[in-house]
């Protein structure tokens, strides 16, 4: 990119700005990657990101410190993957892995959230929380506080490696390295005692997995927030395409309203002298040099916008030092914009005329369509919104409604039966009782459907009941191996089956397991 | 080279590769270069393998390689960890009497454990993986034991067999084939009067004179009441449970011409601690006294 000095265009500066998309037709399927310098923009959308980045950051690398009680027999870290005891952590919420349909579910919310905020308010996530577009902007702040906005950039990459290019350089490279460490370190917290794993990890104690892990994050961080960037979202992410297919007539997309500002020229004043018609656009490229994706939005919506909004910022600045009204480019649906466009062009019978949208006093006419925020009312966003409510809801209830108190019963499969010597028929049973709460229980186990059955615990000494009583421990299975002995006589009471009940005689809580006894005969 | 054929797309500007089908012709457009690169790496990262790692294949065994890696050496290790974090438990089963061992519940487990695998290899050929037995091979499962069922006499069972010639503390009983001695009708009666201790013989009116050739023949192994004897390893006649076969017939068999099963003894060919192990497997089963 070769750098030219900025023009002066009436009393706009001129930044000499070509977008990345400029000549479509005809491009070549191979291109080189244009560097791309984006300047900082200023304006509402950029408040709005600042703030964003910092929620989202703030998340993202203070979740696995905050603490929280579970009493002493779970960890006390609020959002944990424990993954090598196979228990998910979340506040109040434990998952066993056989919960995991709750991820799942947490999953198909993420999906339909997405879908749903494309239909309502367009790419928002793209522009604002998708962590390609928080992380780049992080490197960038650093790119700006240490090489200066767009112009001092593009004139240092043009030159030559002089020590202070060198400098600069490496310590820009150096702190984005630093910002990966950052981020591959934040996520293994998530997966162990954060505090501990800190420890360990400074004194290189840690497991090699979190090593690896770190230097994996640290190196797809670097790539991609550093190097890659803008590419990432225009040639690796499947979601802009798949939006691409969501988006319709009534979805927000940040737009160039060339119905007021066409025809554009950077010397409006000699051209209204000559008595030419021009628009609102002066042709400063502003919104071109403030775009992290390099593109020029008057080319129209196009895969590469990710909706930043930072063109409408830049652009506003612009309108709001020339006292025009703000909005030449804008959040607006394709709707508004046709209608807006069929008015300026007299339904596409002449070239945009601005005069058409304007009356006398340089006021927008009646007919001009501005957004109305009742679009993002319609059917489709009801639709998704029901589809992820109802999931949400469907979890809140399987939440609520959960056992933390489980029993599963195996029935010995070698042999199926032992036949005693009092002609008394025995099989034998692992119970597995799962206890879904950090806390020690006593749990009453009890046999149901076979009368004259005697139950007893393998390695203790035979009992006469039907019914005993285990202590399980806290947030573990416990397995016992059970016999249970049919006299002679009784056989007959086998051929329904019978059932394990377990109950914490505290809470009531219960689970019932139904089964098999076999006998000779029966035997598969 | 055919480069006066070279032929160029006149739309892209690429040179194609001479292919044609139908009209269409391939574009030689250049590999991507970071798929290019990433073969470049994969050809020296297998070089740098070949170098590190057991690879070219000589006549009798293939090259070193630098780290000196083998998978045998590898699991060799594994085998040693394994038994050296099993040596604590493994050494005091093998310093402690059989009674200490299950009166320590973690000991116990311990021995449960290793003996089920043990007896996977070692005795399940004839008792089969679950214990389960067979006819003339005792089920371990039940409660009905021939030489007592307590983890000692289990122990001494396993150690030394039964009727097994290679070992003099060997557990020794016979049952004399009474063809010799009584008729034909006569065990037939004896049969009737044993089978009906437990179930309905054929003949009922057999059972009086079996009774009484019982008491004469029978009785001083199997006992008065036929519950048999451990001492000598009669088997109880007046249970459900029946090793060399059900019914009047099968009784009738033994008593011609008795079958005895073998069992070698194992102290010998396991060792000590792995007869511990297996007795209190076999203790564990459920029929354990």
């Amino acid at each position: 990119m070769h750098y030219q000095p900025a023009q002066k265009a009436g009393s706009m500066e001129r930044l000499e700005a070509r977008p990345i998309s400029a000549a479509r037709v005809g491009r070549p399927l191979y291109e080189k990657r244009r560097k791309i310098f984006p300047k900082r923009a200023e304006g509402r959308f950029r408040r709005f990101k600042w703030l964003v980045m910092l929620v989202t950051l703030s998340i993202y690398y203070l979740t696995p410190w905050i603490r929280w009680d579970r009493s002493a027999h779970a960890p006390d870290q609020a959002v944990l993957v424990d993954l090598a005891a196979r228990r998910f952590y979340f506040f109040f919420i434990e998952i066993w892995p056989q919960e995991f349909f709750f991820v799942a579910g947490l999953l198909v919310m993420a999906g339909f959230g997405l879908f749903l905020v494309t239909s309502a308010v367009g790419r928002a996530w793209c522009g604002y929380a998708c962590p390609q577009t928080v992380w780049v902007d992080l490197f960038l702040v650093v790119e700006r506080f240490i090489e200066g906005d767009r112009l001092a950039r593009m004139r240092l990459d043009a030159g030559s490696w002089t020590f202070d290019k060198v400098c600069k350089r490496f310590a820009k490279h150096a702190i984005w390295l630093v910002i990966g460490v950052a981020t591959g370190g934040a996520w293994i917290f998530y997966f162990a005692d954060a505090p501990t794993l800190m420890k360990s990890f400074v004194a290189l104690e840690a497991e090699p997995v979190a090593y690896m892990t770190v230097a994996t994050l640290t190196a797809t961080t670097y790539l991609f927030g550093g190097l890659m960037r803008e590419q990432v979202c225009t040639y690796m992410c499947p979601w802009p395409r798949i939006q691409a297919a969501m988006l319709d007539e009534n979805s927000l997309v940040v737009t160039y309203n060339d119905w007021r500002g066409e025809r554009r020229t950077r010397h409006a004043k000699r051209a209204a002298a000559l008595g030419e018609v021009v628009g609102d656009c002066v042709d400063c490229n502003a919104c071109v040099a403030v775009c992290p994706m390099g593109i020029d939005i008057r080319d129209g919506q196009q895969l590469e916008c990710i909706t930043c909004a930072l063109c409408i910022d830049a652009c506003d600045g612009v309108m709001d030092k020339l006292g025009r009204e703000r909005g030449l480019i804008s959040y607006a649906t394709l709707s508004d914009y046709s209608a807006n466009m069929a008015l300026a062009t007299n339904n596409g019978a002449i070239p945009i005329d601005p005069r058409r949208v304007r009356d006398g006093n340089g006021v927008f006419v009646e007919g001009i369509r501005d957004f109305d925020w009742r679009i993002i009312f319609r059917r489709r966003v009801i639709l998704y919104f029901g589809i992820w409510a109802l999931v949400g809801l469907g979890m809140l209830y399987a939440l609520v409604s959960r056992d933390r108190l489980e029993l599963n019963v195996l029935h010995d499969r070698n042999p199926q039966y032992v036949v005693e010597s009092d002609g008394s028929v025995r099989n034998g049973y692992v119970l597995k009782l799962l206890n879904m709460i950090p806390e020690p229980r006593r749990i009453t186990l009890s046999l149901d459907g076979m009368p004259s059955a005697r139950v007893r615990i393998a390695g203790q000494a035979p009992g006469d009941g039907q019914s005993f009583s285990v202590a399980v421990d806290p947030d573990k299975v416990t397995s016992f191996k059970i016999f249970v002995t049919l006299p002679k006589e009784s056989l007959v009471e086998a051929q329904s089956g019978f059932s394990f009940r377990a109950e914490d005689p505290s809470s009531h809580e219960r689970d019932v397991y139904r089964t098999k006894f076999i006998q000779p005969g029966t035997a598969k | 080279m055919a480069d006066k054929h070279k032929h160029v797309d006149d739309i892209s500007g690429v040179e194609t590769t001479g292919h044609e089908w139908d009209g269409i012709r391939e574009l030689n457009n250049p590999i991507p270069r970071w798929w290019v690169y990433t073969f470049y790496a994969t050809i020296v990262w297998a070089i740098g393998h070949a170098i590190a790692y057991p690879s070219w294949p000589l006549l009798t065994e293939s090259t070193k390689g630098l780290l000196g890696y083998s998978s045998r050496a590898v699991v060799t290790a594994e085998l040693a960890n394994a038994k050296a974090a099993q040596a604590g438990n493994a050494e005091r089963i093998a310093s402690s009497p059989i009674e200490d061992i299950m009166a320590d519940p973690e000991l116990k487990q311990f021995a449960i454990s290793a003996g089920a695998s043990a007896f996977k290899v070692n005795c399940a050929p004839c008792h089969g993986s679950g214990a389960a037995g067979g006819k003339g091979f005792p089920n371990l499962n039940d409660n009905d034991w021939l030489w007592g069922g307590n983890p000692k006499e289990i122990y001494q069972t396993i150690a030394h067999g039964i009727r097994y010639d290679g070992d003099e503390e060997t557990r020794v009983s016979e049952m004399p084939a009474f063809a010799d001695m009584l008729t034909p009708d006569e065990m037939r009666a004896t049969a009737a009067y044993v089978l009906s201790l437990t179930a309905t013989p054929s003949n009922p009116a057999l059972v009086e004179l079996g009774k009484q050739l019982f008491a004469d023949n029978c009785a001083s192994c199997h006992g008065a009441d036929a519950k048999g004897s451990r001492e000598v390893g009669a088997p109880n006649l007046a249970d459900a449970i029946w090793l060399k076969g059900e019914g009047e017939q099968a009784i009738t068999d033994q008593m011609r011409s008795p079958k005895h099963g073998v069992m070698p003894g194992w102290v010998n060919r396991v060792g000590d601690p792995v007869v511990k192990d297996l007795a209190i497997f076999v203790h564990s089963l459920g029929g354990g006294e």
